[in-house]
């Protein structure tokens, strides 16, 4: 009994190794443990358009997108024709650049990147500006002094200062329509603000938008309070930036400079994907290892996608073995071979469950009617089975290519039945048929294909694929599971419908002659026995004699 | 309101879990897990499960088998099938590792090639070697696996039992448990079970009381019958002949096999009264509703009987007719 209590450790052991493990990578990688949320991916393509100069050479500078908040760029490509790109950093700005030695007619360069939104990005690549000297000749100065005494007067710091500036330039009067003549409204902020000894930077933002095409960038305005900053819109005066709204350029340098060529154009489309949050937690935990910080992630998606798709369905036979499991041992399902409607039902997944369905039974059905005819044949076990395998193979051939036919593609997925798991199917339901009889057959074919599609529903559930493929940790907790329910000692629930006849025989009549149910007797005789086992034991033996000595005179 | 009906629909046809264990019935989970795997050790199931294995260790320790006239080992020894039998006129071929009396052919009576069945059919010798041949293609047998055919001694079934069987053997099934036996019935086959001892394939499971032997009560499918369905004789006058000795046979079976929790197929030979026929590694639960008792109560008994180690096969069989049973006389 002492290996009871190793077994019961064990079990436990694993247990918590799993959930644990479960736990780990949930804090760690924040994979969801439900995969309802999802989150949105932006994905971003800039076109750049340019007539080259004659008998140049090309080069192209085109910033980047800046590190921000909220959200983390998760890979960025180039699509340029004969052009060399590499990625420059310039006056401290990320630009990539684009070379070619001699284009020719109207140039289209690409630039796609794709954006996590993601609330817990909190990295900004934005640095604060140094105020620059105001020259400002006349009237122009008087003007900036007149708006800067009336947002002086109305605010308490800079944010404040900032919005009352806006406030006055969008107020229409002579000042601001003069100044407005020399300077756009964002740069002229900026000036007003930094005459006020207040940083402050024009910076780029792009409205993201689900299918959008052509789009420009917009100019906001970043004033600083020593090094925090609040992004300011110029037309309206509000504060604050949107989800939607991308941060370009953060630097205050050009978007785009472009040398040997004229008349160039950048636009931009937007393209929203929503993916399973675990998801973008694989494709962070990605780019985090692309970036150096390799830690251990324990899940599938470090593997080669090829062996991936394997591993996903691997992994999801232990749920389909815990079902079948279950449904024996507590339930009491008859099924015709152990673990066949695991395999079915993995068959089920690729085929999806009506064709499924429809398939497994046609072939079984078919190959029972061609079974009955051999087995009038008297063959040899093994030439029968080949036989069968043959025949369930003519089967699906028959059904993919009539059905392929008629205009059912579905039909062809019938292939994907496991042929040796369904021949042995039809050689062991034919055997049960002859020995016990078609209602045995039914009982254990509708038995198995029970089994096999709840193993289905369970397998196909969006649920439970996401926790097996993002939580190897469960693997553990179905192992204990299954350890436990191998240790259960309990009635299956089918047996206490085969017992419930017994149960009300044995209330009614308490075993036959006897006055009392046999179980109370005797459990009193365990007791009995336990308490004190020498006089017990000596007492039945007396018993034993009396009864042997009256027999003897009876027998005389 | 349609709750409540399903809830007591439920109570109708499903019993209470806890009351079947207040009764001590044994689960088929209980009875892998306690009994099968912790008594009967593995490596002695071949023991079991192949009957020549059986009949020999079964004329080593001197328990009463059916005589073995020959054995089929290979076509070549079907061929040879006369010289084998010995000019028996009654004999059994059965295949060494069948189950559920399949493929068990019983001759009659044989002369100059002729072979008469159970039935009256006659066979020639051909048909004789054909069914020999299937028997060692494992027709069979337990997965079809190749098999070897045991020539036995036609049983002379003892007229106590007429008109309690329709066609076919009725054996009777001690459950032994560490060499005590613990519980019995007698199965017999009807029109619906095609003549075989099966249950569930609607024999007739009478209870024997172990004291004496008497039936107890009769259940076929389950369900509680006073007659039997063919031959509509009292199931309730059943006593089976030579009880203690069928006790001890059943009872020297333990030592025989070695494996702790045994069903011991046994039937009575007019000439030579109680013989071993088969045993059975993995006997069913049916034998409790038979007997309208519960198994776990007799088994708990005897786990607790600090000696059983060291007491004689009489003395184990004494112990079981002293707890266990129904009937005084």
């Amino acid at each position: 009994m002492a290996s009871r209590g190793v077994f019961y450790v064990v079990t436990l052991a694993l247990f918590i190794a799993g959930l644990l493990l479960i736990i780990y990578q949930h804090l760690t990688f924040q994979i969801p443990v439900f995969p309802g949320k999802k989150s949105e991916v932006w994905t971003v393509e800039a076109k750049i358009e340019f007539e080259p100069s004659a008998n140049t050479a090309a080069t192209i500078d085109f910033a980047i997108p800046a590190i921000q908040p909220n959200f983390t760029q998760l890979k960025q490509n180039t699509s340029s024709l004969g052009y060399g790109t590499s990625y420059i950093q310039k006056q401290g700005a990320n630009y990539i650049q684009w070379t070619k030695r001699n284009p020719i007619g109207l140039q289209t360069l690409y630039y796609r990147a794709d954006f996590l939104y993601d609330a817990n990005a909190n990295n900004s690549s934005m640095t604060v500006p140094e105020i620059e000297e105001s020259v400002e000749g006349e009237p122009y100065a008087t003007a900036m002094d007149e708006i800067n005494d009336a947002a002086y007067s109305k605010s308490s710091n800079p944010y404040s200062y900032a919005v009352q500036v806006i406030n006055e330039i969008n107020k229409k009067s002579e000042t601001t329509s003069l100044l407005l003549s020399k300077y756009t409204k964002s740069d002229l902020v900026v000036k007003i603000l930094n005459r006020a000894s207040i940083p402050a930077r024009v910076v780029t933002v792009l409205e993201l938008e689900d299918g959008r095409r052509n789009r420009s960038l917009k100019n906001m305005v970043a004033v600083f309070d020593n090094t925090s900053y609040e992004l300011y819109d110029t037309t309206t005066g509000n504060s604050g930036i949107n989800s939607n709204q991308l941060i370009w350029t953060n630097h205050g340098s050009s978007l785009l400079d472009v040398q040997g060529g004229t008349n160039a154009r950048v636009s931009f489309s937007i393209l929203k994907n929503s993916v399973a949050t675990s998801e973008a937690g694989m494709l962070l935990a990605s780019v985090e290892k692309a970036s150096g910080s390799d830690i251990v992630s324990l899940s599938i998606d470090s593997l080669p996608i090829e062996e991936q798709s394997v591993f996903k369905t691997i992994l999801l036979l232990p749920i389909g073995v815990l079902i079948v499991v279950f449904l024996r041992i507590i339930i009491g399902i008859k099924t015709s071979g152990t673990f066949m409607p695991v395999l079915i039902s993995m068959a089920f997944l690729q085929t999806s469950l009506v064709v499924g369905l429809i398939g497994f039974i046609s072939i079984v059905c078919i190959g029972l009617i061609v079974r009955s005819w051999l087995s009038y044949l008297n063959l040899l076990l093994i030439a029968r089975i080949s036989a069968v395998i043959i025949t369930v193979i003519a089967i699906i051939g028959c059904i993919s290519v009539l059905t392929y036919k008629i205009g059912l593609t579905e039909g062809i997925k019938v292939t994907f039945f496991p042929m040796i798991i369904l021949s042995w199917t039809i050689e062991r339901m034919s055997i049960l048929w002859e020995e016990e009889g078609y209602k045995e057959v039914l009982v254990q074919g509708g038995g198995s294909l029970f089994v096999a599609v709840c193993a289905y529903l369970a397998m196909n559930s969006l649920i439970i694929q996401h926790i097996t493929f993002n939580f190897l940790g469960l693997q553990l907790i179905i192992l204990s599971l299954v350890l436990i329910m191998g240790n259960y000692t309990g009635f299956r629930l089918s047996e206490l419908k085969r017992f419930k006849p017994l149960a009300v025989q044995i209330k009614e009549n308490l075993n036959g002659d006897n006055t009392e149910i046999e179980a109370k007797t005797l459990n009193q005789k365990i007791k009995d026995l336990k308490n004190n086992p020498q006089a017990t034991l000596k007492k039945w033996q007396e018993e034993q004699n009396q009864n042997n000595a009256k027999n003897g005179k009876e027998d005389k | 309101m349609s709750v409540l009906n399903f809830l007591s629909n439920l109570k109708n046809r499903y019993a209470n879990p806890w009351q079947l264990q207040s009764f001590g019935i044994m689960g088929m989970n209980q009875r892998n897990v306690n009994f099968i795997s912790r008594f009967n050790q593995r490596k002695l199931f071949p023991l079991v499960d192949n009957k020549l294995k059986t009949k020999k260790i079964a004329i080593e320790h001197k328990v009463k088998t059916p005589n073995l006239i020959g054995v089929v080992e290979n076509q070549q020894d079907v061929k040879n099938i006369i010289s084998i039998l010995k000019g028996s006129k009654a004999f059994c071929i059965k295949p060494s590792r069948g189950s559920g009396g399949k493929g068990i052919l019983v001759i009659t009576h044989a002369e100059h090639e002729h072979f008469i069945k159970g039935s009256g059919q006659v066979m020639s010798t051909h048909d004789v070697q054909r069914h020999l041949s299937n028997i060692l293609a494992g027709l069979f047998s337990l997965g079809g696996k190749p098999d070897i055919a045991l020539i036995e001694d036609l049983i002379h079934f003892d007229h106590v039992f007429d008109g309690y069987s329709y066609e076919g053997v009725p054996d009777t099934r001690v459950i032994v448990f560490e060499g005590f036996p613990v519980m019995s019935m007698m199965r017999l086959s009807t029109q619906a079970s095609d003549g075989k001892a099966n249950l569930h394939q609607g024999a007739v499971g009478v209870g024997i009381c172990i004291r004496t032997g008497r039936a107890v009560r009769a259940v076929q499918h389950n369900e509680p019958v006073k007659y039997h369905p063919d031959t509509e004789k009292d199931l309730a006058t059943l006593k089976v002949p030579h009880w203690t000795e069928v006790l001890t046979l059943a009872s020297s079976c333990y030592n025989m096999s070695g494996l702790g929790y045994i069903g011991t197929d046994i039937v009575l030979d007019e000439r030579f009264g109680p013989m071993l026929l088969e045993l059975n590694a993995r006997p069913g639960l049916a034998i409790q509703t038979a007997n309208n008792a519960g198994l776990l109560p007799r088994l708990k008994l005897i786990l607790a009987l600090p000696n059983r180690h060291s007491m004689s096969i009489s003395q184990k069989v004494q112990f079981s007719m002293q707890h266990f049973g129904v009937f005084n006389s």
